[in-house]
């Protein structure tokens, strides 16, 4: 559904997206992860026509956006991160509006704002002006403008930014409501965002990809290891010399007053652990076990693609 | 087409559903009947006929108290047009629907033409006013119309352009204003030119091309005219959106 090959956009002198190539297939919901300022904004903004690339193509359900945009476009449903709306329409008309403007005749856009008002919890607002809806309600209204016009490809930024956290988790139901029918590109900073609503996630930093997998295959790594979080009294040195010679353990580290311990899952080097401290004469307060989050993943692999950029 | 319709339709609405356009219109009706009434009374309600209903419309073009006006109008109906857009975001919106660039500003033009057009009627109680009290010449008045409609576009394509090329409004209204002035201005320098150099000038005034119009003289090259700077300015305006898409 959405190809991107080659894509590369600089603003002026400054690179935003470098070079990059990724997939969505049909009925996929692709989380593209990464910090602000990471391109992400700058590659959705191009995949919707808004933008044109420096180098590079991208395919919208086999339409090319650079040569062919119009073509493309009628397969769009955008969610700018604003959400940007015309404040003094009502939602009925803000919706009619983008509905014509987007191809569909008088009576289709009204069976459609009945869909997508029912689908989007927008019934009892429908004939209020936009300017005085909350921002969670705005949020839905710019949802329902995205899909009015039943497209192919949803594409959102930053779809939960701003709203309180029931909202955040209503709007993620709806998102994956949406995931049935139509295939989605959608963009976060947020972590748990990601695996609560996505099959698979784009992580991409200073304007690169730095890793897609499956939130399965991500998970597997996280679980993959198994860490310990270790406070004890003693010469740490010493102790990190002692631990890591126990069998299984794959590397220890320290992190401001606590020890951790790397080891496989089966591995379980918790008693020996505590065993040699004890038997060592030092004290040990408290041993448990931690799990490396998606975030740490995160910053493990936007620390790794620092450092390789730095030593280029 | 039909998109063109509905981009127009939608920015009519949202003229009038702010306050803006009715206090331009206001002031507009306020300054014109003003004027109506002076020039009637000052020729003792003489002269029913040509000059005392064109005299009180100049207001919008053909005077040099009128040349204050046209562009200021214009300049602020205008203004927002599309540098509010651009400012909120729904730029993005209407530039990712499937609609060409050419009916994006073919449709806000038309829009703010609909609001001078309206302007325009709500004066016709003038030679109105005059026919039931006397016998004027409706030629005239009627070209007059011709070239204060033709005379209006042109200005409402310079203000789109200005609007097409920043986020702020302000800017939007002070740089239209400012070509418009210059555009009137040259016909003014035309006088103490030489004839050569004069005629040029004279040519590419905005304010020169109108006088044929309120004597009652239809000439199709003051027609071309005004639609070519039409035509020239919101052609402007499509490469600047154009090149928003760069950048």
């Amino acid at each position: 559904m959405i190809k991107v090959r080659n894509l590369t956009k600089y603003y002026g002198e400054r690179l935003a997206v470098d070079n990059i190539s990724f997939d969505v297939g049909k009925g996929e919901i692709v989380g593209l992860l990464g910090p602000n300022a990471a391109g992400k904004t700058t590659t959705m903004r191009i995949l919707t026509g808004f933008l044109t690339p420096t180098r590079g193509d991208t395919w919208i359900a086999d339409c090319n956006m650079v040569t062919n945009s119009l073509e493309g476009r009628k397969h769009i449903g955008y969610m700018p991160e604003s959400v940007p709306l015309y404040t003094d329409m009502t939602v009925r008309e803000y919706l009619a509006f983008f509905g014509r403007l987007r191809g569909l005749d008088a009576k289709r856009t009204n069976h459609r704002i009945n869909d997508v008002i029912g689908l989007c919890n927008l019934e009892e607002y429908v004939d209020s002006i936009i300017g005085k809806l909350s921002k969670g309600f705005r949020q839905r209204v710019g949802l329902a403008q995205a899909i009015i016009h039943e497209p192919e490809v949803l594409i959102l930024d930053e779809p939960t930014v701003g709203i309180d956290p029931l909202q955040v988790s209503q709007t993620r139901t709806l998102i994956k409501e949406l995931g049935k029918e139509h295939t989605i590109l959608l963009s976060t900073h947020i972590l748990p965002e990601v695996s609560a609503t996505c099959g698979r996630v784009i992580i991409i930093n200073r304007g690169r990809i730095i890793a897609q997998d499956s939130i399965e295959n991500l998970s597997a790594i996280v679980k993959g290891a198994r860490r310990l979080r270790i406070e004890v009294k003693g010469p740490h040195d010493q102790i990190t010399k002692r631990l890591q010679r126990i069998d299984g353990v794959k590397k220890v580290s320290r992190e401001g007053n606590y020890l951790i311990v790397e080891s496989p899952i089966q591995i379980d080097p918790r008693s020996q652990v505590t065993e040699i401290i004890v038997k060592s004469g030092w004290t040990l307060l408290s041993i448990e076990t931690v799990e490396m989050s998606l975030e740490d993943i995160f910053l493990q692999l936007t620390a790794k693609d620092k450092e390789e950029s730095d030593s280029e | 087409m039909n998109k063109v319709m509905l981009i127009a339709g939608k920015e009519l609405r949202s003229y009038l559903t702010s306050p803006m356009a009715y206090i331009i219109t206001c002031i507009f009706l306020l300054i014109s009947g003003v004027f109506f009434v002076l020039y009637l009374t000052a020729t003792k309600y003489a002269d029913t006929s040509i000059q005392g209903f064109i005299e009180p419309l100049s207001v919008f073009g053909l005077s040099n108290i009128g040349n204050v006006f046209l562009p200021l109008f214009a300049s602020i109906l205008t203004m927002r047009l599309l540098s509010e857009e651009k400012k909120i975001g729904t730029w993005e919106l209407l530039l990712t629907s499937p609609v060409k660039d050419t009916e994006v500003i073919l449709g806000k033009f038309l829009g703010s033409l609909g609001i001078l057009v309206c302007m325009l009627v709500l004066t016709m109680y003038f030679p109105l006013m005059l026919a039931i009290f006397g016998q004027p010449d409706m030629g005239p008045i009627w070209t007059s119309y011709l070239g204060l409609f033709l005379i209006g576009s042109s200005a409402l394509a310079v203000g789109t352009f200005t609007s097409s090329i920043t986020t702020n409004q302000i800017i939007a209204a002070v740089v239209s204003g400012g070509i418009l002035f210059a555009l009137w201005f040259v016909g003014m320098v035309s006088n103490v030119l030489p004839t050569a150099i004069a005629n040029v000038f004279s040519y590419i005034s905005l304010s020169s091309h109108f006088s044929n119009f309120s004597v009652g003289i239809i000439d199709t090259k003051d027609i071309i005219y005004y639609l070519s700077v039409t035509a020239l300015f919101l052609y402007a305006a499509i490469r600047s959106l154009e090149t928003s898409r760069w950048n």
